[in-house]
């Protein structure tokens, strides 16, 4: 299939990556992905975290190998990291001991290019990236969005024929952000960089849409294609236009039917199990939220697209704590829209102590774990129980690391509603009230 | 001025810092080769060196004894890289390297001097570099285990995305080393290295002078000149000695140490600017001055083209390397372990039959029983070293202005060779008619208990200020200030000193449980003294059972008592 490697630039074939949980066979990371990068195109991967698209960037440029599946770059197959793929990195991975004109040069010095040759280019690379002047800066004399910049020159000035950005504007904060995609924007429009595709990882809709011909929106656990979406809008893109926010719209749709709606009590409770993962989220996130949308301007329900606007939320951030609430039935998202349920409006509503005994209820009745916990102790003769033996019980379904993760939320909730307390250095989960011991 | 400057940069004229470190430059090494070739001087052992009291050769001595300790230094730099990243490389080498460090820190080492001793005469015949190598080794042995641990502890802390960066942007396994790893590890290296040269003085000068069955050798240097001192019971001499040694020290602090940290600064993995920055005059000359910068302009050129990358792939044996803390099959790493233990049991049967053939049962437990009582010592005087170092370092630690000005004298004092003061406690002892097994055992922690002192100042600088004026605000009494803020604040790095001042004292002890001056001779009981006595006396087998108890005892009290206390530090007294 000759014409098929000419075609596309960089390829996966049903790419699947697990890894190994001990003793109990594997985590599922990604499931049979399949896409074709394209010449000339710039491609988002969008999803919410856990559905491993950091790692399907790391499979792109050869530094991770999948378990099923293969990678073709320009028809050759991928084994190890492939010339001619740089990446941006999240926290920009610069080399705190060179100066930004070493850490520019580090690729080329790896080639093997002449001392004069890779200035040459380096300060090149430097002065289109706007670093004009700072070369013998060190990094951590640099604000964050001149960091990125340099990690920008630094994988741009090889030339290289795919661009990957893992996140590259997430630690960004939001005018530095901004600027540098409108930058990053015009050397691609203007053809200014040889680069010829750029593959990006992000979990905010909107850079998405300002930047991406096309998006991949994932689900997660394991991360596979959901939706892929074309964006046919012409550059420079406005944020304010109708298609625009239609288009946003229509992508926080995609990403919510993930969470079930209208599901019968009975598949619920199949689906929600002791193992359940718990979304690590705070009870006061939650109570955030529900006050938000409980507000009496909004009438008990918001749009996704707005209510993440209004508590500067990302999408990352937000689904978290909307699952958190709909498992305890205080909420409920439909469509582009959360609706809050009655007894999220009385939760609300209510005073502090009163919030807590309903808390504590749902928490009951919604969540296997926390009532399978009460039960526990209560059937001990001390009420006492260690922490191992729920540790280990969740360990039938989760990693390790992840059931640590989950205990640890379901303590923190178990906290708030009283329904059992902690004792960190002892590791014992206990019905008493702290300090009850002492009076 | 600037233009001047710019101009004068231009044509390449010596600058003003040039006028300044040409000749200190030159002249060291001019002194480091000459005294290398003296190092090397034919020897035939037994024969004596003359060494002479007259305090005109004390410079030429403490030369000698300053290459020893540059030399030793250079040997663990080496053994650091290699054994260090081999540890991180491969989880099953780790297995065995890391194990073995923990122990090799743990062995007395003068204990073995006087096996390596014949060693090395052997390996070098008829050169004097036989006991040289033998002292530098000792040196080596004290300051080598640290630094590695170190430098293995801190590529586990390297970032993964780091790693990536090299490998998307295709650095060979040589080039990452230098570019990535040793720069990374390079602030905490520094730091190690400079506290092990501070033990480090200990051993030079307890290693230049020593006997094995009947015979001495005395290398050239201070410490011989403080062991004929003491022979001749000269106390002039062993006054210049120790004012020989303390200029040596601060030279070597500020000619080395001090540009090493203010530059290894630079290396520091932290994404803001500290507020305190190290610095050093003679970082600053050697910076600023022009034909130093040619010649690392130079160095660097050289050192680019050595790093190029030769083969273009990375071959499968650099890819395996490539891929620190690789997780090894559970099967495969079953077999390994499993071998290991077996060859550890094999070796240790062979050790224990070895001393069993040789030593009576009686004798076994004797040596047991001396090692119970430098366990009493031990403990004792890191409970009063505690007593007395903690409330001054807190009192120092808590004001900013002492703490500046307290930590590099501490430092120094933790450098300073107590063996040169051994001499000035018989003295006393003998004068006053003192019962030696207890005024002989303060010497034991004479110069290990800085490291007590010194942890617990930068543990009490460290309390954050909110937590002091909280304290403050709520109107803590005193004594709630200690229980409840300040002492679990200080703990973690309480431990650390403590760990290492027992540590030293062990160490000491093979020295400073048995003294002398001139004829008198003074000896408390203990295991240290048993060691000295069989190193004198040239029995191998027993110097073996008493090295092997000893470290036994260091490992076991290291388990039970300090890494649990680490442990307890780690996981609930760390601020944060």
């Amino acid at each position: 299939m000759p014409d098929d490697s000419t075609a596309s630039l960089l390829e996966l074939r049903m790419i699947s990556k697990s890894f190994a949980a001990p003793d109990k066979g594997s985590l599922n990371v990604l499931q049979e992905i399949s896409l074709a990068l394209r010449p000339g195109e710039i491609v988002a991967v969008l999803g919410k975290s856990g559905c491993g698209k950091s790692t399907l960037l790391r499979i792109m440029c050869g530094l991770t190998r999948p378990t099923q599946g293969e990678v073709l770059y320009r028809g050759e197959p991928v084994t190890g990291p492939a010339p001619g793929i740089t990446m941006v990195f999240q926290t920009f991975g610069l080399f705190p001991w060179l100066t930004v004109l070493q850490n520019v040069e580090l690729g080329l010095e790896a080639q093997g290019v002449a001392l004069a040759e890779r200035r040459k280019r380096a300060l090149e690379a430097i002065d289109m990236i706007g670093l004009d002047g700072f070369e013998s800066a060190y990094p951590k004399e640099l604000s964050g969005g001149m960091r990125q910049r340099v990690g920008f020159a630094r994988a741009l000035v090889v030339n290289p024929d795919i661009l990957l950005m893992d996140e590259a504007f997430s630690a960004l904060d939001v005018p530095t952000a901004e600027s540098l995609r409108n930058d990053l924007l015009d050397l691609w429009i203007e053809r200014l960089i040889p680069t010829r595709a750029i593959v990006m990882v992000s979990h905010n809709i909107e850079e998405a849409l300002l930047l991406a011909n096309r998006i991949f929106v994932f689900d997660s656990n394991p991360g596979r294609v959901k939706a892929e979406l074309t964006i046919p809008l012409k550059y420079p893109r406005d944020r304010e236009s109708p298609l625009f926010r239609q288009m946003v719209d229509r992508i926080y749709s995609i990403m919510t039917t993930a969470i079930v709606p209208n599901e019968t009590d009975a598949l619920r409770a199949g689906r929600i199990g002791i193992g359940y993962r718990l979304p690590s989220v705070t009870v006061a996130q939650m109570t955030g939220v529900l006050e938000e949308v409980n507000l009496p301007a909004n009438e008990g329900r918001v749009e996704l697209a707005e209510l993440a606007e209004s508590q500067q939320m990302e999408v990352d951030d937000l689904f978290p704590i909307l699952e958190a609430l709909e498992l305890l039935d205080f909420c409920r998202v439909a469509g582009r829209e959360v609706v809050v349920a009655r007894h999220g409006k009385a939760f609300v509503e209510a005073d502090i102590r009163q919030r807590k005994v309903i808390f504590a209820e749902h928490l009951i009745k919604r969540v296997p774990l926390a009532g399978h916990i009460r039960r526990v102790l209560n059937e001990r003769p001390a009420q006492t129980a260690p922490e191992q033996r729920f540790l280990r019980e969740l360990e039938d379904y989760l990693s390790e690391e992840e059931a640590q993760r989950v205990f640890s939320v379901i303590i923190d909730w178990g906290r708030y509603a009283e329904l059992f307390a902690y004792d960190y250095n002892a590791g014992v989960l206990s019905t008493e009230n702290p300090g009850e011991e002492v009076a | 001025m600037i233009p001047s400057q710019e101009a004068r940069e231009s044509i390449g004229l010596p600058n003003r810092w040039d006028f300044l470190v040409m000749p200190l430059v030159l002249a060291l090494v001019f002194l480091g080769a000459w005294a290398l070739r003296q190092m090397s001087a034919p020897y035939s052992w037994g024969s004596p060196i003359a060494i002479s009291l007259d305090p005109a050769y004390l410079p030429y001595y403490a030369l000698r004894t300053t290459l020893r300790m540059v030399l030793a230094m250079a040997f663990s730099l080496l053994f650091t890289f290699v054994y260090g990243s081999a540890a991180a490389r491969s989880a099953r080498a780790a297995v065995i390297l890391i194990p073995l460090l923990d122990i090799l820190q743990s062995v007395p080492i003068l204990g073995f001097l006087s096996i390596t001793v014949v060693g090395f005469i052997r390996l070098f015949k008829g050169s004097l570099l036989g006991p040289e190598a033998a002292a530098i080794f000792a040196i080596f042995t004290s300051q080598a285990w640290n630094m590695a641990f170190s430098f293995y502890n801190s590529l586990r802390m390297l970032p993964k995305n780091l790693y990536q960066v090299a490998d998307v942007f295709h650095l060979s396994p040589w080039a990452r080393f230098w570019k990535l790893e040793v720069p990374f590890a390079m602030p905490g290296l520094v730091w190690n290295t400079m506290m092990s040269a501070s033990g480090g003085w200990f051993f030079v000068v307890a290693s230049e002078a020593i006997s094995v069955s009947g015979k001495t050798v005395m290398l050239p240097g201070v410490g011989s000149y403080i062991a004929l001192a003491i022979q001749g019971r000269n106390l002039t001499a062993i006054g210049y000695a120790i004012v020989a040694m303390l200029v040596v020290i601060v030279l070597y602090d500020q000619l080395l140490f001090r540009p090493l940290i203010a530059w290894s600064d630079k290396f520091k993995f932290e994404l803001s600017e500290s507020d305190v920055v190290p610095n050093s005059m003679v970082l600053q000359a050697l910076q600023r001055a022009r034909f130093l910068r040619r010649l690392r302009a130079w160095l660097a050129s050289l050192a680019a083209a050595l790093l190029r990358r030769r083969p273009r792939r990375p071959q499968a044996w650099a890819q395996r390397l490539g891929q620190p803390f690789r997780r090894v099959t559970a099967s495969g790493d079953r077999v390994w372990s499993s071998t290991v233990l077996a060859l550890s049991a094999v070796s240790l049967f062979a050790l224990g039959h070895y001393i069993a053939h040789a030593v009576p049962a009686a004798e076994i437990g004797r040596v047991f029983l001396l090692g119970l009582a430098t366990a009493v010592r031990v403990f004792v005087l890191i409970v009063l070293a505690s007593l007395v170092w903690v409330p001054v370092g807190v009192w120092i630690g808590l004001r900013p202005r002492w703490t500046q000005k307290a930590q590099p004298i501490v430092l120094f004092l933790s450098a300073f060779p107590a063996n040169l003061l051994f001499p000035l406690a018989v003295v006393a002892i003998t004068t006053y008619h003192l019962n030696t097994e207890v005024w002989l055992s303060p010497l034991m922690i004479l110069g290990t208990q800085w490291y007590i002192l010194f942890n617990v100042i930068s543990g009490a600088a460290a309390i954050p200020n909110d937590l002091k004026e909280a304290a403050a605000n709520l109107g803590l009494r005193r004594l709630m200030v200690w229980r409840r803020l300040i002492l679990p604040a200080i703990f973690p790095a309480y431990v650390t000193g403590g760990l290492t001042a027992s540590g030293g004292a062990w160490n000491a002890s093979v020295v400073s449980e048995i003294v002398s001056w001139g004829p008198t001779r003074l000896t408390a009981t203990g295991l240290g003294a048993y060691i000295a006595q069989q190193t004198a006396a040239g029995d191998d087998a027993r110097i073996a059972l008493g090295i092997c108890v000893m470290s036994l005892y260091v490992i076991i009290i290291n388990r039970l008592v300090w890494n649990r206390l680490y442990r307890f530090a780690q996981a609930r007294l760390t601020l944060e």
